[in-house]
């Protein structure tokens, strides 16, 4: 007996994405599509404006990833016009853009991605008791002292849990798969879990002020302009920036106490798909670099992140990264063109031809042909997968010592060998490894400000001719958002734009084939995976998740018999 | 030049008004009434979806009373109600969660989501929107799929004609809608809109894309994107523009409307006027510095370090409604002009293509509608003409007549 499964919407995303699936007689995805459902024309939008204004614009290509899109505009331009910017300005946009790390692994770990491993209901069979002890135990993995370990506080939140079902309508814990046997944590481990699911939800606003400290609000901060930041008088201010340690002090605890001993936890209890490779996919991993280390011209200096490309999961060998070689092909994206271009030379040019067969209702994708808003973005002719994880594989890879370090102290303190990387888990994992890499340098980068400052260095922009560098330039900025590789190209003629391209995490991971059949990442990490009950996707949703999509998205499943089971929708924003 | 000029004898001359803040006791106690009937009458409803108890989670999350009604009376004044409604509105907050939410996302980034789960108020705002019974949200909902979907099916028909319809994005209507689909059946995004439309008490449409059209509109709107309010018709709609809008106004509508059971007062593009009745430049706290004639006049120069005024750097606060200079953002801690930035007019229309550039107004390419500074929403009814319109004018001539030398780049 076959039968249709569509997901549709996939939630705890941002934006708008679809994912088809196709399961066998045994419940394991044979094949996946990908496809963004949702187009605005930014790039389009851009054309014609001053290159000064486009920043501002630009980030709004991403509700979640507001800072980095705003920044890299504004570097596009300014690697254009050859500005090269002040101290206080590096370190304050690494600030900004830290900030923006933490807050969104966080809330991506908790509040988008945990309900994937973490099952809200088994929290109520828990022992508030033995719960403590759980906490201390994965804490103590992690070498810190517990966030919580405190038997009345578990027992509180249980409480409250507990009332939330009795009342039958659970709002947005609704419809959850609650119960599904995918679901691996016990009962008190999920208690430790929901805990910080709520501890999180209140402390997130903490790191999002961190970045209106500098950037006068979050999202879409304010302050960063061609040349450098508006924001001097928080520089000058000793106790502005003794607010803004204070709180990344107290996020920064929140990390290495709650989120790396829940990671631990996952990690070790989901250990069997970490170890077989549960949603491994391409494992062709890249990074385009990122966070300026020095105050050397841009693209010629030190970064946290280091730039390569690592194919097949080889850890022995990196390619440097070239920009050169980025094109986007557009064979089964909604536009036109005939072959692949690299983004200086990049048309958005919309042909629409819809969805494929309809049948009772649902629509299906047009896979043979064109079946998604993004388009196919290429490296050296190589299909890759961008993110948290190619940011640690080729950094590990290039025998970056900082990295290396918290990479090889995560897997020996959890006891795991380094081929869980290359999973649905390991995924998780680096982003939560990063995530305390951050923490960390971003207070040696506050205190750098303050001692700059205090030395009396208060610049904050670099002075251009703006008529005779904006006569005829081209530019890009390139760095490493959250989410992975995330770049704008733009050309600039007498004053205005006149062309304006954007390849971003999403549009590398959430691609559709290309022409060559490829897979893009999401749809090569699906293929394998075994579904528990097809009515209750949980496992693609958590590979899906494990990526922290930026589009909104909706997943269907098909059996082989082509048959759809449901529609997921997964939620995200990058749509451009 | 000609146009300049004109326009600055138009600010000398155009009429004046305020929005009214005080309206008298009569209507006060009229109101007041109401609100209590109102009250009175929600309390005897079970709660909707959420049946925790506002005052017991207050206590839960050790927040004493006397911190709850300091929310209460900023609140208050907030919506702009004489302080002998404190009562009530601590009494609405009780009762919020009779009011069901559905929140959709259309053609958007997700950014007033990111917003409303930051919400401003310490504790007090959080635990207010915990008490919201917040049936559909698909940022943070633990359902996916035909889950999601029943959740919304459900929600609709349990809260027929009770719902507020929250909508996130723009509409696209180029090509037949087909720019954004949503759901198995590939419905377009105006579709879905229409369909949870009808059965909504109100709609809300937060943030620019989904008042305006925002971000996707401006020009050469390659998709036809539109707001909420030209869509929909025979609804009563409530716009809270800006990008992302503030939190405290979401929050201000729903407890406005659990308040009163009536949707706000409402300026001509549907904005609340307790929010956008006011201009930035009235209460910037850089004010002065207009005044005086301090402006900075580069990134990073002695008059950016001294808080100077940012309207030759391309502030809009002179031509934008909104709370911004009173209620800021993240708990207060900063907002644009804070920052040295300035405005750039996010709760107006169009503002993409009309205000959000670095220069000042009076020496950019783009023409204000009516040629001068001092275009506003209502422009006959609230042009809150003061000496302040005049000195921005009186300074638009002069850096007109300056000639472009001082342009910065303007051609």
């Amino acid at each position: 007996m076959s039968k249709h499964i569509v997901v549709d919407p996939i939630t705890r995303i941002e934006g708008h994405l679809r994912i088809e699936a196709v399961i066998d007689d045994n419940n394991t995805i044979v094949d996946a599509y990908s496809s963004s459902t949702m187009f605005r024309g930014i790039e389009t939008i851009l054309k014609g404006r001053d290159p000064r204004d486009c920043g501002l614009l630009a980030m709004r290509i991403c509700g979640v990833c507001t800072g980095t899109h705003y920044q890299r505009s504004i570097e596009a331009v300014e690697h254009a016009f050859g500005v090269t910017i002040p101290k206080n300005v590096r370190l304050v946009r690494n600030l900004i853009q830290g900030a923006l790390y933490l807050h969104d692994h966080v809330v991506h770990f908790y509040h988008l991605h945990a309900l994937d491993w973490v099952d809200i209901t088994s929290a109520l069979e828990a022992d508030p008791k033995k719960t403590a002890v759980e906490a201390r135990k994965w804490a103590n993995v992690a070498g810190e002292y517990p966030w919580t370990d405190s038997e009345s506080e578990f027992a509180q939140v249980q409480e409250r849990v507990a009332k939330f079902v009795k009342q039958g309508r659970l709002g947005i814990f609704g419809n959850g798969y609650w119960g599904n046997k995918h679901y691996k944590l016990t009962p008190e481990q999920n208690l430790i879990g929901v805990t910080h699911y709520l501890q999180a939800l209140d402390l997130q606003r903490d790191a999002a002020k961190m970045m209106a400290i500098f950037g006068g609000k979050n999202p879409h901060p304010q302050s960063i302009v061609v040349g450098g930041v508006t924001c001097v008088q928080d520089i000058q201010n000793p106790a502005r920036i003794a607010l803004f340690k204070d709180l990344l002090m107290k996020f920064r605890k929140f990390i290495k106490q709650a989120y790396l001993p829940d990671v631990y936890m996952a990690g070790t209890m989901y250990a069997d798909e970490a170890l077989d490779g549960t949603g491994g996919g391409l494992k062709n991993y890249m990074a385009y670099g990122g966070f300026r280390l020095d105050d050397n011209p841009m693209y010629k200096g030190a970064m946290l992140f280091p730039s390569g490309i690592v194919l097949d999961g080889d850890l022995s060998k990196v390619i440097d990264f070239d920009p050169e070689k980025i094109a986007e092909d557009v064979t089964h994206a909604w536009y036109k063109g005939d072959k692949p271009l690299h983004p200086f030379d990049g048309v958005t040019d919309p042909e629409y031809t819809g969805f494929g067969k309809k049948e009772n209702g649902i629509a299906y994708l047009d896979t043979k042909h064109k079946y998604s808003w993004i388009k196919s973005p290429i490296y050296d002719d190589n299909r890759v997968e961008v993110g948290p994880l190619a940011r640690m594989v080729v950094g590990v890879a290039r025998g970056d010592k900082r990295i290396g370090e918290y990479v090889t102290r995560f897997l020996k303190n959890g006891n795991l060998p380094t081929k869980v990387l290359f999973s649905t888990v390991g995924r998780t994992a680096a982003r939560a490894i990063e995530t305390e890499m951050m923490a960390d340098i971003m207070v040696e980068w506050t205190d750098e400000l303050a001692r700059n400052a205090a030395a009396g260095d208060l610049s904050t922009w670099t002075e251009f001719d703006f008529d005779k560098v904006s006569e005829n330039a081209k530019g890009y900025g390139l760095e490493e958002a959250p989410r992975g590789a995330l770049g704008h190209w733009v050309r600039i003629e007498n004053g205005k734009v006149v062309n304006y391209q954007a390849v971003v995490p999403s549009t590398w991971n959430a691609a559709p084939r290309d022409y060559k059949e490829r897979k893009g990442a999401y749809e090569a990490s699906l293929i394998g995976i075994k579904v528990a009950d097809p009515e209750q996707p949980l496992e693609i949703l958590r590979t899906v998740h494990s990526f922290d999509p930026c589009i909104a998205c909706a997943v269907h499943i098909v059996d082989t018999k082509g048959k759809e089971l449901g529609v997921y929708k997964v939620d995200t924003s990058c749509s451009i | 030049m000609t146009d300049k000029r004109e326009a600055v004898k138009k600010l000398f001359t155009a009429k004046s008004s305020r929005v009214e803040t005080n309206k008298g006791d009569v209507y006060y106690q009229r109101l007041y009434a109401q609100c209590k009937k109102r009250i009175e009458a929600l309390k005897t409803l079970e709660p909707f979806g959420n049946k925790l108890e506002l005052q017991d989670l207050l206590s839960e999350e050790g927040v004493d009373r006397r911190d709850f009604m300091k929310w209460v009376s900023a609140t208050t004044a907030m919506l702009m109600l004489p302080s002998f409604f404190e009562p009530l509105v601590a009494e609405a907050a009780e009762v919020m969660n009779r009011v069901p939410v559905i929140w959709i996302e259309l053609q958007d980034c997700a950014g007033n989501s990111e917003a409303f789960i930051r919400s401003d108020g310490p504790k007090v705002d959080e635990i207010i929107l915990e008490i919201i019974s917040l049936e559909f949200q698909e940022t943070l909902m633990a359902a996916a799929g035909h889950q999601a979907e029943a959740q919304l099916h459900d929600a609709v028909e349990t809260f027929k004609g009770k719902y507020l319809l929250f909508v996130e994005g723009s509409i696209p209507t180029a090509m037949n809608g087909f720019y954004g689909t949503i759901g198995p059946s590939g419905e377009t995004f105006e579709e879905h809109l229409t369909r949870l439309s009808k059965d909504a008490a109100a709609i809300v449409a937060v943030g620019s894309c989904a008042t305006f059209g925002g971000v996707p509109a401006a020009a050469p709107n390659p998709t036809g994107a539109k707001g909420v309010m030209d869509i929909v018709k025979g609804k009563p709609i409530i716009n809270i523009p800006a990008c992302p809008a503030n939190p405290a106004n979401m929050v201000g509508v729903i407890l406005h409307y659990v308040l009163t059971g009536q949707i706000p007062e409402l300026d001509s593009l549907l904005r609340p006027k307790f929010a956008f009745g006011y201009r930035i430049h009235d209460n910037c706290e850089r004010r002065a510095h207009f005044d005086a004639g301090e402006f900075v006049e580069e990134w990073g120069d002695e008059g950016a370090k001294n808080n100077f005024c940012l309207y030759k750097m391309g502030c809009k606060g002179p031509m934008t409604f909104n709370n911004c200079s009173i209620v800021r953002y993240n708990e207060g801690v900063n907002w644009p002009i804070g920052v040295g930035r300035g405005c750039i007019g996010c709760s107006e229309p169009d503002f993409w293509d009309k205000y959000a550039y670095e220069r000042p107004m009076a020496d950019a390419n783009i023409k204000a509608p009516t040629g001068g500074v001092e275009k506003t929403v209502d422009e006959f009814g609230l042009g809150v003409l003061t000496a302040t319109a005049v000195g921005i004018g009186i300074h638009a001539a002069a850096s007109a007549l300056a000639g472009k030398k001082s342009d910065e780049g303007e051609k």
